[in-house]
């Protein structure tokens, strides 16, 4: 499917800039062409495919649907599922978070959706897609919808609600009982054109980010020695991935400059179970989402959220060192 | 006269939004109340779950999204 994009590549850097396809250089910049070209192509289409499935399954939708239902204990389950299928937006979080609550949705459910929102988007499934192939990114979808499922429903049993800002309690105490969600009723055609320009939005604004992950990578692809990870960061032992998620997640990087890099450190030695628990905390946990969650939950409620999401990554790179 | 508010707690995306109603205002020659409303307690008042949401006269119109300034100018326009 991508054989022409090499093909483009290759002329491009061989045959019209003339450099050499056995240099370091040539090697780095053919990279960065290939993998840019095919990451954005990839980008747009997931976007795109992304969009269509939230014009018809808005939000409000998903909220009704997570309120009106009877589950049987699936409503976890659910609200992880809903939560990757959603776009990402770190501001819309606390709307979301208060929203969720607000309409009756329990606490543990409403984490459920918070830890797999950000964790599993579609910009994180085109880069895997991209970089790590078709099965690594099942892997990777799967298990973000279960840590959320299963990191849900321990933080709903801890009953935190007391650990609340005192507004959202007084929120809590006369919850609303909303009135039924009322569908646009547009045909494809009438949705089409919002739907293409909110996915070139979102490719538009993590192009700069592909962009500098991809250089990043690709220069280090050129001039980081074969298995160097493997040989002086330990590669394979057990403590590289606690220390690598503990690392990762005070930071935040989006998920469309991180893969790229990630992709380069499993090329050279690093575990795939280690990259991607490294990615998860980077990109679903993070100090600026703290600073949001502020608003609504104690001190004390975040850090139970993060030390539980942060076990359940932890446990799940394992688990993928061992498998894959 | 119209008042339009603009919700979402200044992330780029709520920016944009403000940035393109001041615009279709311009363009369209329409004087308006213009308020951006980055407090989450004031923001819950209107229901909304995901941001930036566009409400003029008290009536969301867009949410969730950047709304466009040809959009915008049409709404102000009706």
């Amino acid at each position: 499917m991508f054989n022409w994009i090499q093909h483009f590549a290759d002329w491009l850097i061989y045959s019209v800039f003339h450099i050499d396809a056995e240099t370091h250089l040539g090697i780095a910049l053919n990279f960065f062409v290939y993998d840019t070209l095919k990451i954005l192509i990839l980008l747009f289409i997931i976007v795109f495919l992304m969009g269509i499935v939230n014009a018809y399954l808005p939000i409000e939708k998903l909220k009704d649907y997570l309120n009106r239902k009877k589950l049987y204990g699936l409503e976890y389950f659910f609200a992880s599922l809903f939560g990757a299928i959603t776009p990402f937006c770190s501001c819309s979080s606390v709307p979301l978070f208060i929203g969720f609550v607000q309409g009756g949705i329990p606490l543990g459910v409403t984490f459920a959706f918070l830890i797999t929102s950000p964790l599993v988007n579609e910009v994180a499934i085109a880069m895997f897609i991209g970089m790590f192939g078709i099965k690594a990114t099942v892997i990777y979808v799967a298990s973000g919808v279960l840590l959320g499922t299963i990191g849900g429903w321990l933080l709903g049993k801890l009953n935190l609600e007391p650990l609340l800002s005192e507004w959202v309690k007084k929120i809590l105490d006369n919850k609303m009982q909303q009135g039924e969600y009322e569908e646009e009723k547009l045909s494809f055609q009438q949705r089409l054109p919002g739907i293409t320009r909110g996915a070139w939005d979102i490719v538009k604004g993590v192009l700069l980010y592909v962009i500098i992950g991809i250089a990043i990578g690709a220069a280090m692809h050129g001039y980081v020695p074969e298995n160097f990870f493997g040989t002086y960061l330990g590669g394979g032992q057990w403590w590289t991935v606690p220390l690598a998620v503990v690392v990762a997640v005070p930071m935040y990087a989006n998920a469309a400059g991180i893969v790229p890099v990630i992709q380069v450190f499993v090329a050279k030695g690093v575990p795939l179970g280690t990259a991607i628990a490294f990615m998860m905390a980077t990109v679903g946990l993070s100090i600026p989402e703290a600073t949001l969650l502020k608003k609504v939950m104690s001190l004390k409620m975040i850090a139970i959220y993060f030390g539980v999401v942060t076990f359940f990554i932890i446990l799940s790179g394992f688990l993928f060192n061992v498998l894959l | 006269m119209t008042q339009i508010k603009v919700l979402g707690p200044g992330c780029p995306k709520c920016k944009t939004t403000y940035a393109n109603v001041i615009e279709a205002l311009k363009q369209s020659n329409i004087e308006a109340n213009v308020e951006k409303v980055e407090d989450i307690e004031e923001m819950m008042k209107y229901n909304v779950l995901s941001t930036p949401v566009l409400v003029i006269d008290e009536v969301i119109k867009i949410k969730g999204r950047v709304a466009q300034v040809n959009e915008i100018v049409e709404l102000l326009n009706k």
